[in-house]
């Protein structure tokens, strides 16, 4: 299913050939229309296609997604690795930092981090306000509150690995820390690694959608899933269904993500059991 | 067990000076300044006014004077003046507060009760249909967005049926009991619905453990019930790990009460956040941000103590 949506989503632009429509394209004289062979799920209230948008929204819902999972991944996978490796105080505030990361409520604060007036920092107006910003804003954002899965699972198999006889050997042959960390320690914690990921792709789509939804996150006309609800939030009880849509693609996506993730957790118990 | 409570409770402070530091810059920066929209409010303001003004309120001082004049403030209890309520800080949190413990309160009850059941079943058929079905509910609620299953049943519920009111906390001029009640379905159901998911998970992990372990087979072998093995037994074993879990759940509580007050246009603490941080109330936000954190760090102070309490294995010295 998830295959099925990101293939879609990518494609958009060549269905929107096909159908003859491009996403943003208004249509004043045919707004809230119905299903037709023109329009398969209607149009909104400035008369765009529905489906288009769905997927170009898809789209961007996606990318953000993927990157900030990735990046999160990467950063936790840093600090994990030094903070399993350095122990000591470096380990104690790492894990601290996660602790506060983990329990303190974050949206409040991530809504004041979005809010945040990029100008006063010295970034030009120009440059403050343009899409790429606002995307990279919430991956920023994401990461800010994924990377302490990744830095935990790492930490935890830091400390094991550290003490095995493969890693002392290398220690004894003078191997760099580095070296060691990246290619005798990484390896081991792969595969939990793989699977927090992927889990963590559905987390940033939901945070996404819900700073969107906000006004928070992505900025009109570009659109995500969560600014189309946001949108149709106005005009809810004339015309429903533009709600509905994009709801059920946050979750239909989201489910699809953490359903994938659990399948691949089964399969690592299940290996783990046998090489035991 | 005090020493360890009074250490933590040093480190909670701590801490939250820091915060209060940190959420106090990050406030600066966000867009328009009190001066700013005291200009827009009235053109005719000249630039000596602009600077006098300025001075008075202080926001032509360096950061770090400007944070250390509002803690001793803030000391003292004097937190400052909202211009959104019209009203001292103070006055304003405490009713939205209220608010908000009886809406997360009664979903957190609700959400743990029935995650307790529905993972005890599936712990105890494990990789059977009724497990698959569990797990599925589990990931759904998991997966739904906040606002949308909001939005849904709003539009279900209020807009369609008429069954239930869709906002606010009492209908103007009939404020008894039920109407309350009413009024609480919608938001408690959204709440609970989207934290089950994610509690059931972590019961039935715990318990699926638990019952695999060797006092469990005693029990049994001993001819007890299955429903004293199950409650006296395996249970409170299993508990332990849950009640970290809840405690560290506690913020993601907060966020998911922020979400569903500002759908519901219920006056709690998150909707009055966001109506701060939107409305550039900086003194409410502030206020409301801290008090937000300080019942998350209180709360797991609490499971923290409690994790003693159920394991006699824990002493914290």
């Amino acid at each position: 299913m998830l295959v099925v949506i990101a293939v879609l989503s990518f494609a958009g632009p060549p269905v929107g050939a096909l159908l003859g429509a491009d996403p943003n394209a208004v249509d004043l004289l045919n707004r809230y229309a119905g299903s037709s062979w023109d329009h398969p799920l209607g149009t909104d209230e400035l008369g765009r296609d529905m489906l288009l948008r769905l997927l170009a929204g898809g789209r961007v819902s996606l990318t953000i997604g993927v990157a900030a999972a990735l990046t999160a991944a990467a950063f936790g996978t840093l600090v994990g690795l030094v903070a399993g490796y350095v122990g000591g105080w470096t380990d104690r505030i790492a894990m601290r930092a996660t602790d506060g990361v983990i329990a303190l409520p974050l949206l409040p604060l991530l809504i004041v981090l979005a809010a945040l007036d990029l100008a006063k920092l010295g970034v030009p107006a120009a440059i403050a306000q343009s899409d790429e910003i606002s995307l990279m804003r919430i991956v920023a954002l994401a990461v800010l509150v994924g990377w302490t899965t990744a830095a935990r699972l790492v930490r935890g198999a830091t400390l094991v690995t550290r003490q095995r006889d493969f890693v002392r050997a290398a220690r004894s042959l003078g191997a760099s820390v580095p070296h060691i960390l990246w290619v005798h320690i990484l390896p081991n914690v792969m595969a939990p690694l793989v699977v927090a990921t992927t889990l963590s792709v559905g987390e940033v789509i939901l945070l996404e959608s819900v700073l969107s939804f906000l006004g928070l996150g992505i900025q009109p006309p570009l659109a995500s899933w969560g600014t189309m609800l946001s949108n149709a939030q106005q005009m809810i009880t004339t015309a429903p269904l533009l709600a509905i849509y994009p709801g059920m693609m946050i979750f239909l996506t989201v489910i699809a993500c953490n359903l994938l993730g659990d399948a691949l957790q089964r399969r690592l118990d299940r290996g783990a059991v046998m090489h035991a | 067990m005090i020493r360890f409570a009074a250490i933590r409770l040093v480190e909670i402070a701590a801490l939250l000076a820091l915060m209060s530091f940190i959420i106090y810059g990050l406030i600066g920066l966000m867009p328009g300044d009190p001066i700013d929209l005291m200009r827009s409010a009235d053109p005719r303001m000249s630039a000596e006014d602009v600077a006098r003004l300025k001075a008075v309120y202080g926001v032509d001082r360096p950061l770090v004077a400007r944070y250390l004049a509002w803690a001793g403030q803030a000391l003292q209890g004097e937190l400052g003046y909202s211009r959104l309520f019209a009203a001292p800080v103070s006055a304003a949190l405490p009713p939205r507060l209220g608010n908000s413990l009886l809406l997360m309160g009664s979903s957190f009850v609700l959400a743990l009760a029935l995650a307790l059941v529905l993972g005890t079943i599936a712990a105890r058929h494990p990789e059977s249909r009724l497990d698959d079905a569990i797990n599925l509910f589990c990931f759904a609620g998991v997966s739904i967005p906040t606002f949308w299953l909001a939005l849904v049943l709003i539009l279900a519920f209020a807009a369609g049926l008429g069954w239930l009111p869709a906002s606010g906390v009492a209908t103007a001029g009939a404020g008894d009991l039920a109407d309350r009640l009413r009024h609480l379905v919608l938001p408690v159901a959204t709440l609970t619905l989207t934290s089950v998911g994610g509690y059931t998970r972590y019961v039935r992990a715990a318990m699926h453990e638990a019952l695999a372990q060797d006092h469990i087979r005693t029990a049994r072998a001993k001819g007890a019930s299955e429903a004293r093995v199950i409650f006296r037994h395996a249970m409170r074993s299993a508990l332990i790990p849950v009640t970290t879990i809840l405690a560290l759940s506690f913020g993601g509580l907060v966020s998911g009460a922020l979400v569903t007050e500002t759908m519901f246009a219920y006056p709690g603490m998150g909707k009055l956040i966001f109506d701060a941080v939107m409305g550039n109330d900086y003194n409410l936000a502030l206020a409301a941000l801290l008090l937000a954190a300080v019942t998350a760090m209180l709360a797991n102070l609490a499971a923290d103590l409690a994790y003693a309490w159920l394991d006699p294995r824990v002493t914290y010295r």
